[in-house]
Protein backbone atom coordinates (compact mmCIF):
# COMPACT_ATOMS: atom_id res chain seq x y z
CA UNK A 1 0.00 0.00 0.00
CA UNK A 2 3.13 2.49 0.92
CA UNK A 3 5.27 1.17 -1.96
CA UNK A 4 1.78 2.23 -4.46
CA UNK A 5 1.36 5.43 -2.76
CA UNK A 6 5.37 6.35 -3.24
CA UNK A 7 5.04 5.18 -7.01
CA UNK A 8 1.21 6.38 -7.86
CA UNK A 9 2.52 8.25 -10.29
CA UNK A 10 4.57 5.87 -12.25
CA UNK A 11 1.65 3.02 -11.74
CA UNK A 12 -0.49 5.81 -13.36
CA UNK A 13 1.72 6.02 -15.84
CA UNK A 14 1.67 2.60 -16.94
CA UNK A 15 -1.13 1.99 -16.63
CA UNK A 16 -2.17 4.21 -19.69
CA UNK A 17 0.33 3.17 -21.27
CA UNK A 18 -0.72 0.14 -20.96
CA UNK A 19 -3.89 1.13 -23.29
CA UNK A 20 -1.50 1.92 -26.07
CA UNK A 21 0.18 -0.69 -28.58
CA UNK A 22 3.70 -1.53 -27.45
CA UNK A 23 5.12 0.58 -29.97
CA UNK A 24 3.93 3.56 -28.62
CA UNK A 25 4.11 2.74 -25.10
CA UNK A 26 7.32 4.86 -24.94
CA UNK A 27 6.31 7.72 -26.83
CA UNK A 28 3.20 8.03 -24.79
CA UNK A 29 4.78 7.21 -21.74
CA UNK A 30 7.05 10.43 -22.54
CA UNK A 31 3.93 12.79 -23.28
CA UNK A 32 2.36 11.80 -20.19
CA UNK A 33 5.29 12.87 -17.95
CA UNK A 34 5.66 16.01 -20.00
CA UNK A 35 1.83 17.17 -19.74
CA UNK A 36 2.22 15.95 -15.70
CA UNK A 37 5.05 18.40 -15.51
CA UNK A 38 3.54 21.09 -17.77
CA UNK A 39 0.12 20.67 -15.24
CA UNK A 40 1.80 20.56 -11.84
CA UNK A 41 4.42 23.67 -11.79
CA UNK A 42 2.03 26.19 -13.48
CA UNK A 43 -0.44 24.71 -10.45
CA UNK A 44 2.39 25.46 -8.30
CA UNK A 45 3.61 28.90 -9.65
CA UNK A 46 -0.32 29.54 -8.38
CA UNK A 47 -0.15 28.33 -5.49
CA UNK A 48 3.72 30.07 -4.89
CA UNK A 49 2.10 33.69 -5.77
CA UNK A 50 -0.78 33.05 -3.42
CA UNK A 51 1.85 32.09 -1.02
CA UNK A 52 3.75 35.50 -1.61
CA UNK A 53 0.81 37.98 -1.75
CA UNK A 54 -0.49 36.56 1.13
CA UNK A 55 2.99 36.05 3.27
CA UNK A 56 4.44 39.55 2.13
CA UNK A 57 0.94 40.97 3.27
CA UNK A 58 1.48 39.43 6.71
CA UNK A 59 5.02 40.82 6.55
CA UNK A 60 4.03 43.88 6.67
CA UNK A 61 1.18 43.92 8.88
CA UNK A 62 -1.68 43.92 5.97
CA UNK A 63 -4.21 40.95 4.76
CA UNK A 64 -3.08 40.17 1.59
CA UNK A 65 -5.70 39.37 -0.88
CA UNK A 66 -8.60 38.33 0.30
CA UNK A 67 -11.84 38.89 -1.40
CA UNK A 68 -11.72 36.46 -4.49
CA UNK A 69 -13.12 33.18 -2.68
CA UNK A 70 -12.77 32.07 0.59
CA UNK A 71 -9.57 33.49 2.34
CA UNK A 72 -8.71 35.25 -1.26
CA UNK A 73 -7.89 31.47 -2.68
CA UNK A 74 -9.14 32.30 -5.95
CA UNK A 75 -7.20 35.14 -6.44
CA UNK A 76 -4.81 33.12 -9.03
CA UNK A 77 -7.49 32.32 -10.95
CA UNK A 78 -8.61 35.83 -11.28
CA UNK A 79 -5.15 37.04 -11.88
CA UNK A 80 -4.95 34.56 -14.78
CA UNK A 81 -8.37 35.57 -16.33
CA UNK A 82 -7.09 39.37 -16.08
CA UNK A 83 -4.13 38.91 -18.21
CA UNK A 84 -6.06 36.44 -19.96
CA UNK A 85 -8.53 39.02 -21.10
CA UNK A 86 -6.55 41.92 -21.34
CA UNK A 87 -5.49 43.97 -24.89
CA UNK A 88 -1.73 42.26 -26.45
CA UNK A 89 -0.09 45.55 -27.36
CA UNK A 90 3.17 45.06 -29.41
CA UNK A 91 5.00 48.84 -29.29
CA UNK A 92 5.36 49.61 -33.45
CA UNK A 93 8.44 50.16 -33.15
CA UNK A 94 9.31 47.25 -31.87
CA UNK A 95 10.71 43.76 -33.41
CA UNK A 96 7.56 41.57 -33.63
CA UNK A 97 9.23 38.46 -34.29
CA UNK A 98 11.52 38.53 -31.44
CA UNK A 99 9.20 40.97 -28.91
CA UNK A 100 6.69 37.56 -29.57
CA UNK A 101 9.43 34.92 -29.39
CA UNK A 102 11.10 35.89 -26.17
CA UNK A 103 8.31 34.77 -23.44
CA UNK A 104 7.87 31.50 -25.47
CA UNK A 105 11.47 31.56 -25.41
CA UNK A 106 11.91 31.41 -21.63
CA UNK A 107 9.47 29.32 -20.99
CA UNK A 108 10.13 26.46 -22.71
CA UNK A 109 13.74 26.47 -21.51
CA UNK A 110 12.30 27.09 -18.50
CA UNK A 111 10.25 23.61 -18.55
CA UNK A 112 13.30 21.99 -20.06
CA UNK A 113 15.03 22.46 -16.94
CA UNK A 114 12.47 19.71 -15.27
CA UNK A 115 13.72 16.94 -17.88
CA UNK A 116 15.85 16.20 -15.63
CA UNK A 117 15.10 16.85 -11.95
CA UNK A 118 13.88 13.30 -10.02
CA UNK A 119 10.62 14.58 -8.17
CA UNK A 120 10.60 11.24 -6.53
CA UNK A 121 11.95 7.62 -6.72
CA UNK A 122 11.78 6.48 -10.66
CA UNK A 123 9.86 9.71 -11.39
CA UNK A 124 12.92 11.31 -13.78
CA UNK A 125 11.90 12.08 -16.98
CA UNK A 126 14.76 11.58 -19.02
CA UNK A 127 17.78 10.22 -16.44
CA UNK A 128 20.29 11.92 -18.38
CA UNK A 129 24.10 11.17 -17.48
CA UNK A 130 24.96 14.62 -17.35
CA UNK A 131 21.91 16.18 -15.93
CA UNK A 132 23.22 18.70 -13.93
CA UNK A 133 25.11 20.13 -16.82
CA UNK A 134 21.93 20.06 -18.79
CA UNK A 135 19.98 21.71 -16.26
CA UNK A 136 22.77 24.33 -16.06
CA UNK A 137 22.76 25.36 -20.10
CA UNK A 138 19.00 25.68 -19.79
CA UNK A 139 18.81 27.71 -17.25
CA UNK A 140 21.60 30.16 -18.52
CA UNK A 141 19.23 30.32 -21.47
CA UNK A 142 17.17 32.22 -20.12
CA UNK A 143 19.23 35.44 -20.05
CA UNK A 144 19.00 34.99 -24.23
CA UNK A 145 15.26 35.07 -23.33
CA UNK A 146 15.55 38.51 -21.22
CA UNK A 147 17.58 40.13 -23.66
CA UNK A 148 15.80 39.46 -26.77
CA UNK A 149 12.48 40.69 -24.70
CA UNK A 150 14.55 44.09 -23.62
CA UNK A 151 16.32 44.11 -27.28
CA UNK A 152 12.96 44.15 -29.32
CA UNK A 153 11.07 46.47 -27.27
CA UNK A 154 12.64 49.26 -28.30
CA UNK A 155 12.25 51.13 -25.27
CA UNK A 156 15.24 52.58 -22.66
CA UNK A 157 14.06 50.79 -19.75
CA UNK A 158 13.77 47.35 -21.39
CA UNK A 159 17.34 47.84 -22.49
CA UNK A 160 18.86 49.17 -19.22
CA UNK A 161 16.75 46.18 -17.38
CA UNK A 162 18.28 43.47 -20.31
CA UNK A 163 21.35 44.61 -19.36
CA UNK A 164 21.33 44.50 -16.29
CA UNK A 165 19.95 41.25 -16.00
CA UNK A 166 22.49 40.22 -18.36
CA UNK A 167 25.52 41.48 -16.48
CA UNK A 168 23.87 40.05 -13.20
CA UNK A 169 22.75 36.44 -14.51
CA UNK A 170 26.30 36.07 -15.95
CA UNK A 171 28.38 37.66 -12.99
CA UNK A 172 25.95 35.09 -10.64
CA UNK A 173 26.28 32.12 -13.07
CA UNK A 174 29.73 31.46 -11.96
CA UNK A 175 29.56 31.13 -8.45
CA UNK A 176 26.09 29.49 -8.84
CA UNK A 177 28.62 26.77 -11.18
CA UNK A 178 31.11 26.22 -8.30
CA UNK A 179 28.49 25.99 -5.44
CA UNK A 180 27.11 23.01 -7.61
CA UNK A 181 30.87 22.04 -8.79
CA UNK A 182 31.77 20.33 -5.20
CA UNK A 183 28.45 18.16 -5.02
CA UNK A 184 29.97 16.77 -8.46
CA UNK A 185 33.13 16.22 -7.18
CA UNK A 186 32.19 14.54 -3.92
CA UNK A 187 28.99 12.45 -6.09
CA UNK A 188 31.56 11.84 -8.80
CA UNK A 189 28.35 12.06 -11.31
CA UNK A 190 26.89 14.64 -12.61
CA UNK A 191 23.78 12.39 -12.96
CA UNK A 192 21.20 14.13 -10.53
CA UNK A 193 19.46 10.45 -9.56
CA UNK A 194 23.00 9.52 -8.45
CA UNK A 195 23.72 12.55 -6.24
CA UNK A 196 20.13 11.53 -4.63
CA UNK A 197 21.02 7.96 -3.93
CA UNK A 198 24.21 8.63 -2.68
CA UNK A 199 22.50 11.32 -0.13
CA UNK A 200 19.97 8.86 0.92
CA UNK A 201 21.65 7.06 3.53
CA UNK A 202 20.90 7.13 6.69
CA UNK A 203 23.44 7.10 10.24
CA UNK A 204 21.94 6.85 13.53
CA UNK A 205 18.95 7.43 11.56
CA UNK A 206 20.06 10.91 9.92
CA UNK A 207 20.71 11.42 6.66
CA UNK A 208 24.09 11.93 4.26
CA UNK A 209 22.14 14.98 3.10
CA UNK A 210 25.62 17.86 1.85
CA UNK A 211 24.06 20.13 3.71
CA UNK A 212 25.06 18.50 7.22
CA UNK A 213 29.11 18.89 6.15
CA UNK A 214 30.86 21.82 6.70
CA UNK A 215 31.55 22.62 2.26
CA UNK A 216 27.99 21.34 1.83
CA UNK A 217 26.65 23.75 4.11
CA UNK A 218 28.50 26.75 2.34
CA UNK A 219 27.72 25.70 -0.95
CA UNK A 220 24.28 25.61 0.06
CA UNK A 221 24.28 29.24 1.38
CA UNK A 222 26.46 30.56 -1.77
CA UNK A 223 24.17 27.98 -4.25
CA UNK A 224 21.17 29.75 -2.58
CA UNK A 225 22.50 33.49 -3.23
CA UNK A 226 23.47 32.68 -6.77
CA UNK A 227 19.94 31.45 -7.43
CA UNK A 228 18.05 33.94 -5.40
CA UNK A 229 20.10 36.16 -8.25
CA UNK A 230 19.89 34.41 -10.71
CA UNK A 231 15.83 33.97 -10.80
CA UNK A 232 15.86 38.30 -10.27
CA UNK A 233 14.69 38.16 -7.22
CA UNK A 234 14.68 40.19 -4.02
CA UNK A 235 17.18 41.41 -3.35
CA UNK A 236 18.88 41.09 -6.82
CA UNK A 237 15.32 42.33 -8.39
CA UNK A 238 17.86 44.98 -9.98
CA UNK A 239 16.89 43.72 -13.94
CA UNK A 240 12.59 44.46 -12.69
CA UNK A 241 13.48 47.23 -10.07
CA UNK A 242 9.82 48.87 -10.37
CA UNK A 243 10.88 51.98 -8.85
CA UNK A 244 13.84 53.00 -11.18
CA UNK A 245 13.21 50.54 -14.59
CA UNK A 246 9.25 50.60 -14.92
CA UNK A 247 9.07 46.59 -15.29
CA UNK A 248 12.44 46.63 -16.50
CA UNK A 249 13.12 44.11 -19.55
CA UNK A 250 9.48 43.47 -19.75
CA UNK A 251 7.97 46.67 -19.72
CA UNK A 252 6.65 46.80 -22.97
CA UNK A 253 4.86 43.46 -22.52
CA UNK A 254 1.32 43.19 -21.96
CA UNK A 255 -1.53 40.53 -21.85
CA UNK A 256 -0.62 36.72 -22.01
CA UNK A 257 2.97 37.45 -22.41
CA UNK A 258 3.38 39.47 -19.52
CA UNK A 259 2.00 36.85 -17.88
CA UNK A 260 4.11 34.25 -19.47
CA UNK A 261 7.00 36.16 -18.19
CA UNK A 262 5.63 36.17 -14.58
CA UNK A 263 5.01 32.23 -14.71
CA UNK A 264 8.79 31.78 -16.65
CA UNK A 265 10.02 34.06 -13.45
CA UNK A 266 8.24 31.66 -10.79
CA UNK A 267 8.82 28.40 -12.30
CA UNK A 268 12.15 29.14 -13.00
CA UNK A 269 12.21 29.90 -8.89
CA UNK A 270 11.04 26.21 -8.83
CA UNK A 271 13.18 24.42 -10.67
CA UNK A 272 16.13 26.18 -9.06
CA UNK A 273 14.52 25.30 -5.74
CA UNK A 274 14.24 21.62 -7.18
CA UNK A 275 18.08 21.30 -8.10
CA UNK A 276 18.99 23.16 -4.77
CA UNK A 277 16.69 19.98 -3.07
CA UNK A 278 18.50 17.69 -5.34
CA UNK A 279 21.97 18.88 -4.58
CA UNK A 280 21.95 19.82 -0.79
CA UNK A 281 18.90 18.54 0.70
CA UNK A 282 18.22 15.31 -0.76
CA UNK A 283 15.87 15.15 -3.14
CA UNK A 284 13.59 13.28 -2.75
CA UNK A 285 14.91 11.62 0.35
CA UNK A 286 13.15 11.83 3.81
CA UNK A 287 14.55 13.83 6.39
CA UNK A 288 14.69 11.16 9.26
CA UNK A 289 15.18 7.33 8.71
CA UNK A 290 11.81 6.23 10.04
CA UNK A 291 10.14 8.61 7.71
CA UNK A 292 11.12 6.84 4.63
CA UNK A 293 7.71 5.42 4.50
CA UNK A 294 6.24 8.57 3.65
CA UNK A 295 5.91 8.96 -0.24
CA UNK A 296 8.97 10.65 -1.73
CA UNK A 297 7.86 12.78 -4.02
CA UNK A 298 5.64 14.61 -0.67
CA UNK A 299 9.31 14.95 0.68
CA UNK A 300 10.81 16.52 -3.09
CA UNK A 301 7.55 19.00 -3.34
CA UNK A 302 7.73 19.79 -0.22
CA UNK A 303 10.98 20.45 0.18
CA UNK A 304 10.52 22.94 -3.13
CA UNK A 305 7.58 25.10 -1.40
CA UNK A 306 10.19 25.57 1.92
CA UNK A 307 12.61 26.82 -0.51
CA UNK A 308 9.45 28.98 -2.05
CA UNK A 309 8.59 30.09 1.41
CA UNK A 310 12.32 31.09 2.07
CA UNK A 311 12.75 33.20 -0.80
CA UNK A 312 9.20 34.82 -0.23
CA UNK A 313 10.37 35.78 3.51
CA UNK A 314 14.16 37.15 1.67
CA UNK A 315 12.03 39.28 -0.46
CA UNK A 316 9.60 40.48 2.47
CA UNK A 317 13.11 41.58 4.15
CA UNK A 318 16.04 42.59 2.14
CA UNK A 319 15.81 45.77 0.34
CA UNK A 320 17.21 46.04 -3.20
CA UNK A 321 21.32 45.83 -3.90
CA UNK A 322 22.73 48.87 -5.62
CA UNK A 323 24.42 47.83 -9.06
CA UNK A 324 28.11 48.32 -8.09
CA UNK A 325 26.94 46.49 -4.16
CA UNK A 326 25.56 43.20 -6.45
CA UNK A 327 28.33 43.36 -8.77
CA UNK A 328 31.16 43.52 -5.81
CA UNK A 329 29.25 41.09 -4.10
CA UNK A 330 29.27 38.43 -6.69
CA UNK A 331 32.78 38.66 -7.92
CA UNK A 332 34.72 40.16 -4.48
CA UNK A 333 32.83 37.82 -1.71
CA UNK A 334 30.91 34.76 -3.63
CA UNK A 335 32.98 34.05 -6.22
CA UNK A 336 36.29 33.74 -3.93
CA UNK A 337 34.45 32.29 -1.04
CA UNK A 338 33.26 29.01 -3.66
CA UNK A 339 36.20 28.69 -5.15
CA UNK A 340 37.53 28.35 -1.67
CA UNK A 341 34.70 25.54 -1.36
CA UNK A 342 36.19 23.80 -4.33
CA UNK A 343 39.36 23.67 -2.07
CA UNK A 344 37.70 22.61 1.04
CA UNK A 345 35.38 19.75 -0.08
CA UNK A 346 38.81 18.78 -1.80
CA UNK A 347 40.63 18.54 1.88
CA UNK A 348 37.26 16.99 3.07
CA UNK A 349 37.36 14.26 0.82
CA UNK A 350 41.99 13.62 1.28
CA UNK A 351 41.55 13.79 5.08
CA UNK A 352 39.88 10.55 5.75
CA UNK A 353 36.50 9.78 8.12
CA UNK A 354 37.27 11.41 11.59
CA UNK A 355 36.24 14.37 13.21
CA UNK A 356 39.80 16.60 12.36
CA UNK A 357 38.02 17.17 8.86
CA UNK A 358 35.24 18.99 10.81
CA UNK A 359 37.19 21.14 12.72
CA UNK A 360 39.63 21.69 9.62
CA UNK A 361 36.97 22.11 7.21
CA UNK A 362 34.60 24.37 9.42
CA UNK A 363 37.74 26.55 10.74
CA UNK A 364 38.77 27.28 6.98
CA UNK A 365 35.38 28.23 5.73
CA UNK A 366 34.43 30.39 8.88
CA UNK A 367 37.95 32.20 8.80
CA UNK A 368 37.66 32.72 5.27
CA UNK A 369 33.92 34.05 5.51
CA UNK A 370 34.92 36.48 8.49
CA UNK A 371 37.82 37.84 6.36
CA UNK A 372 36.37 38.05 3.42
CA UNK A 373 33.26 40.12 5.03
CA UNK A 374 35.46 42.28 6.87
CA UNK A 375 38.49 42.87 3.84
CA UNK A 376 35.76 42.41 0.58
CA UNK A 377 32.73 43.76 1.49
CA UNK A 378 33.84 47.07 3.77
CA UNK A 379 32.35 49.98 3.25
CA UNK A 380 34.32 52.04 0.43
CA UNK A 381 34.09 56.16 1.22
CA UNK A 382 35.30 58.40 -1.83
CA UNK A 383 34.97 61.98 0.72
CA UNK A 384 32.81 64.58 0.02
CA UNK A 385 32.25 64.81 -4.05
CA UNK A 386 34.47 67.55 -5.65
CA UNK A 387 33.77 69.15 -9.12
CA UNK A 388 36.03 70.58 -11.47
CA UNK A 389 34.70 72.63 -14.00
CA UNK A 390 36.56 73.25 -17.30
CA UNK A 391 37.81 77.28 -17.35
CA UNK B 1 28.84 43.68 7.82
CA UNK B 2 28.90 39.78 8.58
CA UNK B 3 25.55 39.17 7.48
CA UNK B 4 24.12 39.43 11.12
CA UNK B 5 22.04 42.60 10.02
CA UNK B 6 20.28 40.08 7.34
CA UNK B 7 19.42 37.67 10.31
CA UNK B 8 17.98 40.66 12.22
CA UNK B 9 15.61 41.59 9.62
CA UNK B 10 14.81 37.83 9.05
CA UNK B 11 13.75 37.53 13.00
CA UNK B 12 11.61 40.95 12.25
CA UNK B 13 9.54 39.97 8.91
CA UNK B 14 8.71 36.68 11.16
CA UNK B 15 7.86 38.69 13.92
CA UNK B 16 5.31 40.82 12.11
CA UNK B 17 4.56 37.56 10.16
CA UNK B 18 3.21 35.39 13.36
CA UNK B 19 2.26 38.82 15.28
CA UNK B 20 -0.22 39.73 12.37
CA UNK B 21 -2.28 35.98 12.86
CA UNK B 22 -2.16 36.30 16.92
CA UNK B 23 -2.62 40.43 17.31
CA UNK B 24 -5.70 42.33 15.86
CA UNK B 25 -4.12 45.71 16.18
CA UNK B 26 -0.95 45.28 14.23
CA UNK B 27 -3.51 45.36 11.00
CA UNK B 28 -4.14 48.50 10.05
CA UNK B 29 -6.32 47.92 7.16
CA UNK B 30 -10.15 49.22 6.99
CA UNK B 31 -12.11 46.35 5.33
CA UNK B 32 -13.46 49.12 3.41
CA UNK B 33 -16.89 48.24 2.12
CA UNK B 34 -17.99 46.85 4.77
CA UNK B 35 -16.40 49.03 7.70
CA UNK B 36 -15.28 52.57 7.18
CA UNK B 37 -13.33 55.41 8.93
CA UNK B 38 -15.28 58.60 9.86
CA UNK B 39 -14.45 61.11 7.59
CA UNK B 40 -12.72 63.94 9.57
CA UNK B 41 -13.90 66.93 9.22
CA UNK B 42 -11.18 69.01 7.35
CA UNK B 43 -12.71 66.63 4.13
CA UNK B 44 -13.38 67.38 0.67
CA UNK B 45 -14.76 66.25 -2.14
CA UNK B 46 -16.89 68.27 -4.61
CA UNK B 47 -19.40 71.30 -4.10
CA UNK B 48 -23.19 70.92 -3.37
CA UNK B 49 -25.77 73.93 -3.05
CA UNK B 50 -26.89 74.80 0.48
CA UNK B 51 -30.95 74.88 1.06
CA UNK B 52 -32.71 76.10 4.09
CA UNK B 53 -35.86 75.00 5.40
CA UNK B 54 -38.03 71.46 3.98
CA UNK B 55 -38.15 72.74 0.10
CA UNK B 56 -35.06 72.63 -1.77
CA UNK B 57 -35.94 74.79 -4.69
CA UNK B 58 -37.47 77.39 -2.47
CA UNK B 59 -34.65 77.03 0.64
CA UNK B 60 -32.08 77.64 -2.45
CA UNK B 61 -29.60 80.07 -1.01
CA UNK B 62 -27.67 80.59 -4.64
CA UNK B 63 -28.94 83.85 -6.06
CA UNK B 64 -27.30 83.41 -9.44
CA UNK B 65 -24.97 85.86 -9.13
CA UNK B 66 -21.98 83.70 -11.10
CA UNK B 67 -19.20 84.59 -9.63
CA UNK B 68 -18.51 80.84 -8.51
CA UNK B 69 -19.19 80.34 -12.34
CA UNK B 70 -16.38 83.04 -13.50
CA UNK B 71 -14.11 81.89 -11.15
CA UNK B 72 -13.62 78.04 -11.52
CA UNK B 73 -10.49 77.29 -12.89
CA UNK B 74 -11.86 74.28 -14.67
CA UNK B 75 -14.51 75.76 -15.98
CA UNK B 76 -17.22 73.14 -14.57
CA UNK B 77 -19.74 75.27 -13.67
CA UNK B 78 -23.09 76.21 -15.94
CA UNK B 79 -25.46 79.18 -14.66
CA UNK B 80 -28.36 80.46 -16.01
CA UNK B 81 -30.29 83.19 -13.51
CA UNK B 82 -34.77 83.54 -13.74
CA UNK B 83 -36.11 86.49 -14.95
CA UNK B 84 -38.55 86.43 -11.83
CA UNK B 85 -37.32 87.00 -8.12
CA UNK B 86 -38.28 84.52 -5.18
CA UNK B 87 -37.63 85.85 -1.75
CA UNK B 88 -34.12 84.60 0.46
CA UNK B 89 -33.47 84.27 3.76
CA UNK B 90 -33.68 87.45 5.24
CA UNK B 91 -36.83 88.31 2.95
CA UNK B 92 -35.32 90.74 0.07
CA UNK B 93 -36.19 89.06 -3.46
CA UNK B 94 -33.56 87.74 -4.92
CA UNK B 95 -32.89 86.14 -8.49
CA UNK B 96 -32.60 82.34 -8.56
CA UNK B 97 -30.66 80.31 -10.58
CA UNK B 98 -33.04 77.95 -13.14
CA UNK B 99 -30.14 76.12 -13.80
CA UNK B 100 -27.25 75.21 -11.94
CA UNK B 101 -24.98 71.93 -13.38
CA UNK B 102 -21.32 71.13 -12.29
CA UNK B 103 -19.32 68.21 -14.28
CA UNK B 104 -17.55 66.77 -11.42
CA UNK B 105 -15.84 64.97 -14.00
CA UNK B 106 -13.82 68.65 -14.35
CA UNK B 107 -14.07 69.95 -11.37
CA UNK B 108 -11.04 69.47 -9.46
CA UNK B 109 -12.04 70.09 -5.66
CA UNK B 110 -9.97 72.90 -5.38
CA UNK B 111 -12.73 75.32 -2.89
CA UNK B 112 -12.59 78.16 -4.95
CA UNK B 113 -15.92 78.37 -5.68
CA UNK B 114 -16.81 78.02 -1.89
CA UNK B 115 -14.52 80.97 -1.48
CA UNK B 116 -16.06 83.57 -3.56
CA UNK B 117 -19.36 82.57 -2.56
CA UNK B 118 -20.80 85.85 -0.41
CA UNK B 119 -24.37 84.02 0.11
CA UNK B 120 -22.67 80.64 2.27
CA UNK B 121 -24.64 79.24 -1.07
CA UNK B 122 -21.89 76.34 -2.23
CA UNK B 123 -20.16 74.12 0.53
CA UNK B 124 -18.01 71.30 -0.54
CA UNK B 125 -19.59 67.69 0.18
CA UNK B 126 -17.13 64.83 1.66
CA UNK B 127 -19.11 62.13 -0.58
CA UNK B 128 -16.74 60.31 -2.30
CA UNK B 129 -18.57 57.58 -3.80
CA UNK B 130 -19.67 58.99 -7.13
CA UNK B 131 -18.66 56.13 -9.64
CA UNK B 132 -21.56 55.54 -12.58
CA UNK B 133 -21.50 53.77 -15.66
CA UNK B 134 -22.77 56.63 -17.41
CA UNK B 135 -19.35 58.54 -17.82
CA UNK B 136 -21.28 61.80 -19.56
CA UNK B 137 -25.24 62.34 -18.07
CA UNK B 138 -24.05 60.83 -14.55
CA UNK B 139 -20.92 62.75 -13.84
CA UNK B 140 -23.25 66.21 -14.85
CA UNK B 141 -24.90 67.16 -11.82
CA UNK B 142 -27.84 69.83 -12.08
CA UNK B 143 -29.25 71.34 -9.53
CA UNK B 144 -31.70 69.13 -8.10
CA UNK B 145 -28.88 66.74 -7.49
CA UNK B 146 -26.13 69.30 -5.98
CA UNK B 147 -29.06 70.54 -3.79
CA UNK B 148 -28.53 69.36 -0.53
CA UNK B 149 -29.96 71.03 3.40
CA UNK B 150 -28.65 72.70 5.48
CA UNK B 151 -28.73 69.85 8.26
CA UNK B 152 -26.45 67.81 6.08
CA UNK B 153 -23.86 70.78 6.10
CA UNK B 154 -24.28 70.75 9.69
CA UNK B 155 -23.83 66.83 9.91
CA UNK B 156 -20.58 66.67 7.46
CA UNK B 157 -18.63 69.97 8.81
CA UNK B 158 -20.34 70.79 11.96
CA UNK B 159 -17.95 73.91 13.00
CA UNK B 160 -18.17 75.24 9.81
CA UNK B 161 -22.24 74.63 9.79
CA UNK B 162 -21.99 76.64 12.97
CA UNK B 163 -20.05 79.91 12.23
CA UNK B 164 -21.83 80.47 9.10
CA UNK B 165 -25.53 80.14 10.35
CA UNK B 166 -24.48 82.52 14.00
CA UNK B 167 -23.03 84.98 10.38
CA UNK B 168 -26.33 84.55 8.34
CA UNK B 169 -28.05 85.11 11.52
CA UNK B 170 -26.28 87.87 12.72
CA UNK B 171 -26.77 89.49 8.65
CA UNK B 172 -30.47 88.65 8.77
CA UNK B 173 -31.02 90.58 12.32
CA UNK B 174 -28.60 93.33 11.15
CA UNK B 175 -30.85 93.66 8.17
CA UNK B 176 -34.02 93.12 10.05
CA UNK B 177 -32.56 96.22 12.51
CA UNK B 178 -32.33 98.07 9.02
CA UNK B 179 -35.56 97.74 8.02
CA UNK B 180 -36.93 98.25 11.59
CA UNK B 181 -34.33 101.59 11.90
CA UNK B 182 -35.38 102.60 8.25
CA UNK B 183 -39.49 101.81 9.31
CA UNK B 184 -38.62 103.64 12.53
CA UNK B 185 -37.39 106.66 10.56
CA UNK B 186 -39.88 106.54 8.22
CA UNK B 187 -42.44 106.75 10.74
CA UNK B 188 -40.39 109.37 12.22
CA UNK B 189 -40.19 111.26 9.05
CA UNK B 190 -43.98 110.66 8.34
CA UNK B 191 -44.88 111.73 11.99
CA UNK B 192 -42.57 115.20 11.76
CA UNK B 193 -44.20 115.79 8.98
CA UNK B 194 -47.65 115.07 10.41
CA UNK B 195 -46.23 117.84 13.40
CA UNK B 196 -44.76 120.42 10.80
CA UNK B 197 -47.89 120.57 8.92
CA UNK B 198 -50.37 120.26 12.37
CA UNK B 199 -47.50 123.31 13.59
CA UNK B 200 -47.75 124.62 10.56
CA UNK B 201 -51.17 124.72 10.67
CA UNK B 202 -51.05 125.95 14.23
CA UNK B 203 -49.10 128.93 13.32
CA UNK B 204 -51.31 129.94 10.61
CA UNK B 205 -54.56 129.46 13.37
CA UNK B 206 -51.89 131.52 15.53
Amino acid sequence: MIENADQIFVLLQHWVMSFFPPALQHVVGVLISVVAIICVFPALFAISVLLERKGLGRMQNRYGPNRVGPLGILQPVADGLKSLTKEDIVPTSADGVVHFLAPVFLVVVVFMGYAVLPMGRNMTLVNLDAGLLFFFAMGASTELSVFMAGWSSRNKYSLLGAMRAVAQMISYEVPLLLASLVVVMMTGSMNLGRIVDVQNQYTWGLPHWYIFTPWGFAAFLLYATATTAESNRSPFDLPEGESELVAGYFTEYSGFKFALFFLGEYVGMLSVSGLGATLFLGGWSAPFSFLTWVPSWIWFFGKVMLSICVFIWLRGTLPRLRQDQLMNFAWKFVLPLSLLNLFVAGLWRFLGEGFARWGVCSAILLVAYFAMAKVGMRKESFGPRSYRYAE
Amino acid sequence: MFGEGILKGLAETARNFGGSFVSAERLTTVQYPEERLPQIEAARNFPFLVYDGADWEAGLRCVACQICEKECPPKCIYIEKSVDKKPDYTGKPQIYPTRFDIDISVCMSCQICVEVCPFEAIKMDTEFELSTTDRFGGLLYDRKELAKSNEHYHKIHPTEATEVDARLAEEKAKAEAKAKAAAETAAAKAAAAATATKTAGGELKA
